[in-house]
């Protein structure tokens, strides 16, 4: 009963603290601009299914891609196991499920949540070496260094120690496999289960009603500190790179859907072009005339989209190895983009959440977090765009703050202010005459 | 014999297509010559067309990329009133930038036309038998690779008829480290062509030029005025003008077909 109670409590504690941090995010994301992305229903299914579910674009590297599949699988599928759990906490039983699914289905199932932990710990501990030991280069730039570099160590750590919580777990029950006695005192109403590696091992180390006490407390311990690891966990991943494992379906779902090279217009500069030229034409262009503010300076400047795709990054590097500019040393880089957003529009939401919805810090996401220089380095190849496996476009944003930049604080290179006067006098961006335009056919 | 839409369109006729040359087409003596080809090629398998002429703006591409949306949609309007005015129905340009933006970006803004891409409209005369190579035209033995256009690749997923117009040639066809989908950018891309690079280790262009060294290949073949422009020197900085030959699909059929 006192279990139950801690249990509960436990849960209570972990579920409330877990919704508070999703509600600030989603409040967060909405922060951002207006942008419907709930057309065609069908193509967006397909694309959640391909792209998160099928993660297609993680088999571009089929090994690391199978090992990423293990962990994902892993953790996925043995939650359905963390429902047993979770109901013999409340209810105060133990493997409530054995007796319902019978022996052999629970054996089977037992089974294969076993291979797939195994499988995890597996992928685990490669991914820690690529990270800590071969030191695989995206793992290595300088916006990595510090809580990036330890929030992926943490998850996999993490990981490994609750599946070995797990396997643990199951070798203190399945002990009793070997001698049907041994457990009646704490679960003498339950069927015994077959676990492919746990029934093994406890037959092998002879674990018998000799040290059934022992074992007891083993189990219990083991139970207790994984289900409290799973709330941590759950807890810790608002905070972490660790988001994309939930945020990746929502952002496969609602990825913008036009060619990757078509740029978002801006009507309102549209409208502003075409009435200075056909001022009668007026009535094509509905709707009140909103004070313009130029793309983005700051991250609610920035499309909701943008905002999730910055929540959903798995800081994995595949958008900055990728980039041109970053892989001939300039400072740009695509992933450092999408970190910068999350970590400006957490502070801002801190703000909102301590001072109101009104205050201003004076900090913006242009100058206090992505400098010009990095902008400037952009070529608008895509390759990042093309490279992310939850579809992100870090370009957006770059593309973005590139016209507050340009056009809220004319703050142009002189070569560009020069291509901009070419291009206004002479429609070029060269210093031509338009008339030469066809010299070529006479030459 | 290049006809200009506004004489055509003054006697009353009007083209099959129109053929949008571009700045750089227009103006640089490098992506003249492709320009030249590819009206070569038009004439010879006698497909009926136009340029603008000095009627033909920018279609504002790098001031758009670079952030300067006023500048893009001046050019954009402009453009859009010339096309229209001449009921322009189709496109087609050896231009990637100048193609992503007419076939994906004008049309929100009243501008509606079928454009293609020189490398397809290319593919598409060989494919219906029209473009034959002529007897020793042939590239047999040749090493040649392709460098993916940002714009016309990843923007626009074109990745295949540039490749399926070389494969006419017969030319040995390799490819690069970095190829189609993730091709290395020339570095020209988003205005950059237009100013110097940001501090960095090398220049874009060079590291690319690197790639085609690597590959022993003999041609490097574009299809992007942009991507030439920056190739011609990034393989000069490399000193291996000598060993590379660089060529638009556009040349190196114009100087093969019968």
């Amino acid at each position: 009963m006192i279990q139950q109670i801690l249990f509960v409590l436990l849960a209570g504690v972990a579920i409330y603290f877990f919704t508070k941090k999703v509600m600030s995010i989603c409040r967060n994301i909405l922060l951002g601009k207006d942008e419907p992305l709930n057309d065609q229903p069908k193509l967006r299914w397909r694309n959640m299914f391909i792209f998160a579910l099928g993660q297609k674009k993680m088999f571009n590297n089929p090994l690391v891609a199978v090992l990423h599949l293990f962990v994902y699988v892993g953790f996925v599928i043995i939650n359905i196991e963390i429902l047993e759990i979770f109901l013999d906490g409340i209810l105060g039983t133990h493997r409530l499920f054995a007796p319902i699914l019978g022996f052999t289905l629970y054996s089977i199932l037992i089974s294969c949540f076993e291979i797939l932990a195994v499988l995890v710990i597996i992928g685990c501990v490669i991914f820690l070496i690529r990270r800590n030991i071969t030191k695989v280069n995206r793992f290595t730039k300088p916006e990595l260094k510090g809580f990036p570099f330890r929030d992926a160590n943490y998850i996999l750590i993490t990981e490994i120690v609750l599946m070995t919580l797990f396997l643990i777990m199951n070798i203190c029950d399945s002990s009793n496999f070997t001698n049907d006695t041994i457990y009646e005192h704490f679960h003498s109403s339950h069927k015994i289960f077959f676990g492919i590696f746990s029934s093994p091992i406890s037959i092998l180390f002879k674990l018998d009603s000799t040290n059934n006490i022992t074992l007891e407390i083993i189990e219990r311990t083991c139970w207790w500190l994984h289900i409290a690891g799973i709330f941590a966990f759950l807890n810790y991943l608002p905070y972490s790179k660790h988001l994309h494992i939930i945020l990746a379906f929502p952002n496969s779902f609602f990825a913008r859907l036009n060619v990757i090279g078509q740029m978002e217009n801006m009507p309102l500069i549209q409208k502003e072009v075409v009435l200075s030229f056909q001022p009668e034409r007026a009535a094509e262009f509905p709707g009140d005339d909103a004070p313009m503010k130029f793309g983005a300076k700051d991250v609610k400047d920035l499309s909701w989209k943008s905002l999730m795709d910055a929540y959903s990054c798995s800081e994995c590097g595949r958008c900055t190895a990728a980039c041109p500019a970053n892989q001939t040393g300039k400072k740009l880089s695509p992933r450092k983009i999408m970190m910068d957003t999350r970590d400006r529009l957490e502070e801002v939401g801190n703000n909102i959440d301590k001072h109101g919805m009104d205050f201003t810090d004076n900090k913006t996401l242009l100058g206090d977090y992505v400098s010009v220089e990095e902008l400037r380095a952009c070529t608008t190849c895509n390759a990042c765009v093309e490279q992310c496996p939850i579809l992100i476009s870090p370009l957006n944003i770059i593309l973005e703050l590139r016209r507050s930049l340009v056009m809220e604080d004319s703050n142009v290179p002189n070569e560009w202010a020069m291509m901009f006067g070419n291009m206004e006098n002479n429609q070029a961006p060269w210093k031509f005459s338009n008339e030469d335009r066809a010299n070529w056919i006479k030459e | 014999m290049v006809k200009i839409m506004s004489e055509m369109f003054a006697a009353g006729e009007s083209p099959e297509i129109l053929f949008w040359v571009g700045c750089a087409g227009s103006f640089d003596q490098r992506v003249q010559r492709i320009t030249k080809s590819f009206a070569e090629i038009l004439n010879k398998v006698g497909v009926s067309f136009a340029i603008l002429g000095s009627e033909e703006a920018c279609t504002g591409d790098p001031a758009r990329r670079a952030g300067n949306e006023f500048v893009f949609q001046m050019l954009a309007y402009q453009n859009i009133q010339t096309l229209n005015n001449y009921n322009i129905k189709k496109i087609v340009t050896t231009c990637p930038h100048c193609f992503n933006t007419l076939k994906n970006e004008y049309s929100a803004l009243g501008g509606n036309y079928e454009v293609s891409h020189h490398s397809t409209f290319l593919q598409e005369l060989i494919d219906a038998g029209k473009i034959k190579i002529k007897e020793g035209g042939s590239m047999k033995g040749k090493k040649i690779t392709f460098h993916d256009s940002c714009y016309l690749g990843r923007a626009n997923n074109i990745y295949e008829a540039p490749r399926k117009v070389l494969e006419a040639l017969d030319a040995d066809l390799v490819e690069m480290k970095s190829c189609r989908s993730n091709g290395l950018c020339c570095g020209a891309g988003g205005a950059q062509m237009f100013k110097e690079d940001e501090p960095g280790d090398k220049r874009i262009n060079v590291a690319r030029a690197e790639e085609a060294i690597e590959t022993g290949a003999s041609t490097v073949s574009a299809a992007c005025p942009f991507c030439m422009i920056m190739w011609e020197d990034g393989v000069k900085q490399k000193n291996a003008e000598a060993q590379i030959e660089l060529k638009d699909i556009a040349e190196l059929i114009a100087e093969r077909m019968s």
